[in-house]
């Protein structure tokens, strides 16, 4: 078994790291810019970013490989630079890693929908995964992180596409508060996520991004009901809003991390951060986490 | 007043009793299914149980039948895609069954829409759509067009990574006076206020209404960057376009 999940298993609460998206925009990359791109345009940017969030105390960074899969990069004309960015995206964070610290290979959404809603079929989204995850692999990952998925048939052919490496797979599904309560846009409940991505074997299960810290450790606490399994979960620091003109998340790192205890007393093995958390919010996370 | 059971489908008084839990929608829709032939309740369920081949054989059985395509188009389609709405907005069907409801939908409308427009029987309304400059998200887009073509609009979808050039050129090609934009990411959110600023520069701010949605999107936001209106979902934005061309009609009054 890996070491990451052979800590977690010891009882270890684990820190992943912050926003990458949010962090690349305040370094150079344009509205609409190919975030993927960067990972060969500015690696030293990439690279840094990894090491603040080790600096910070994170134990593990995720790639800078979201929108990684052909279909996202091909909206670019990036399309037949999947392998290579992925690659890239896993050296670089690897690069900035100190020994015992783990880099998550991430594996976004891929934005079309399976058939017969959609137009991608099965084995055509399965290949598409696993030339990310072989791209990913190449570049020294030690897990994947598959996330902000919202539909099960999607997610299963990643989990099974990133399981042929060997590697340890993590899959995390994003909730929204709706009138009957938090389902993916897909229709998923926490629970039943927890419960279906273990099934599609999956070693870590959890939710990132969509709603606030508060209802976060409401939705790991549905999934730890459902399932045994380690459980991973990155925040967002709140609804974004705005603010003279500026998108602003409004969750400090003083309010998350006093909610850390929460998500922890929930379920939660590891704790990160999503959109609009930086290295200061894993800094505070660190220090509740390690008290 | 029409009751429940006025309605001679029983699939359809189920969904409603089942789904509808607001007084004024549930009102609404008896009154306007028990008007509804019992050929075109058939329809409908059809588009409410996302069953395409039924509704595609159902259209045309129903055009040969001699029923006005206007007719089949608004008591049969739009009146199912009424309910699906409502469900979708209640979190009793999600994106999945929606999907397969447009697609029923747009089985019966392929029938249709080749009648209405050589009989130069005008849309509800125009409207063009598109996701903002640099964002490559249209999941959410192309669930409010679907609700819109169901509901009787004409749509002009520019896909995604729509620059504001593009926006005017649309409106001013298909004369069209509502604007759709949608964001999936808060960093390209202020594209909008840029599209409607390009508006201003071009002398059209006036004869156009804007709306907005995405995930991100919040109605503070859209005052903002003084869009006319926010839709939080799809059956919003379609509620949103009627009460705009409501607006454009009593301006002309």
């Amino acid at each position: 078994m890996s070491d990451l999940l052979n800590r977690i298993n010891a009882g270890e609460i684990l820190v992943s790291d912050g926003a990458t998206g949010t962090y690349l925009q305040s370094n150079g990359l344009e509205p609409g810019g190919c975030p993927e791109e960067f990972n060969e345009s500015h690696s030293e940017v990439v690279r840094q970013m990894a090491a603040n969030y080790f600096a910070a105390g994170s134990d593990m960074v995720e790639t800078n490989s979201f929108g990684g899969s052909r279909y996202m990069l091909a909206k670019y004309d990036h399309g037949d630079r999947v392998f290579d960015f992925n690659r890239l995206a896993g050296e670089h964070a690897r690069a900035a890693a100190p020994e015992g610290h783990f880099v998550l290979g991430s594996i976004g959404p891929t934005g079309e929908f399976l058939e017969p809603n959609g137009t991608a079929s099965e084995e055509e989204m399965y290949e598409v995964f696993a030339e990310q995850a072989k791209g990913l692999a190449a570049g020294g990952v030690d897990a994947f992180c598959i996330e902000t998925m919202s539909d099960y048939a999607e997610t299963a052919l990643a989990i099974r596409a990133a399981k042929v490496t060997g590697l340890p797979v993590i899959a995390t599904m994003t909730f929204d508060k709706g009138p009957r309560g938090y389902f993916t846009m897909m229709g998923i409940t926490p629970a039943g996520a927890a419960e279906q991505l273990s099934e599609a074997g999956a070693d870590i299960v959890g939710s990132n991004c969509g709603i606030a810290i508060e209802q976060m450790v409401e939705i790991v606490r549905a999934m730890r009901e459902a399932t045994d399994k380690p459980i991973l979960t990155h925040v967002n620091a709140g609804i974004p809003k705005i603010e003279k003109g500026e998108i602003v998340y409004p969750h400090s790192p003083e309010h998350m991390a006093a909610r850390i205890p929460d998500l922890i007393e929930a379920g939660a093995n590891i704790v990160g951060g999503c959109c609009g958390t930086g290295p200061e919010h894993l800094q505070a996370f660190v220090n509740v986490v390690r008290e | 007043m029409a009751k429940l059971a006025d309605i001679e489908n029983e699939f359809i008084r189920q969904e409603i009793e089942e789904y509808i839990e607001r007084p004024d929608e549930r009102g609404h829709l008896i009154a306007l299914y028990s008007k509804i032939s019992p050929e075109m309740q058939t329809l409908a369920a059809g588009v409410i149980d996302g069953q395409h081949e039924a509704v595609d054989a159902g259209t045309q059985a129903a055009l040969e039948d001699g029923v006005e395509a206007l007719q089949i188009m608004d008591d049969g389609l739009i009146a199912g895609m009424a309910i699906v709405g409502i469900k979708f907005r209640e979190n009793f069907i999600f994106v999945p069954e929606v999907l397969s409801c447009a697609r029923a939908m747009k089985a019966g409308m392929k029938h249709i829409e080749p009648i209405l427009s050589a009989s130069g029987i005008e849309p509800v309304g125009k409207i063009i759509m598109g996701t903002v400059k640099g964002d490559m998200h249209d999941i959410g887009k192309n669930l409010c067009i679907m609700m819109l073509r169901g509901s009787g609009f004409e749509v002009i979808d520019l896909g995604v990574d729509t620059s504001p050039d593009d926006f005017i050129d649309a409106v001013e090609e298909h004369q069209a006076n509502i604007v759709g934009m949608s964001a999936l990411l808060t960093t390209t959110m202020p594209n909008m206020g840029r599209t409607i600023e390009a508006f201003i520069d071009a002398d059209l701010r006036d004869d156009v209404k804007f709306m907005v949605g995405g995930a991100p999107v919040t109605p503070e936001f859209a005052e903002d960057m003084d869009a006319d209106s926010y839709g939080d979902n799809a059956v919003e934005c379609v509620e949103v376009a009627k009460r705009m061309i409501e607006e454009f009609e009593a301006e002309q009054a």
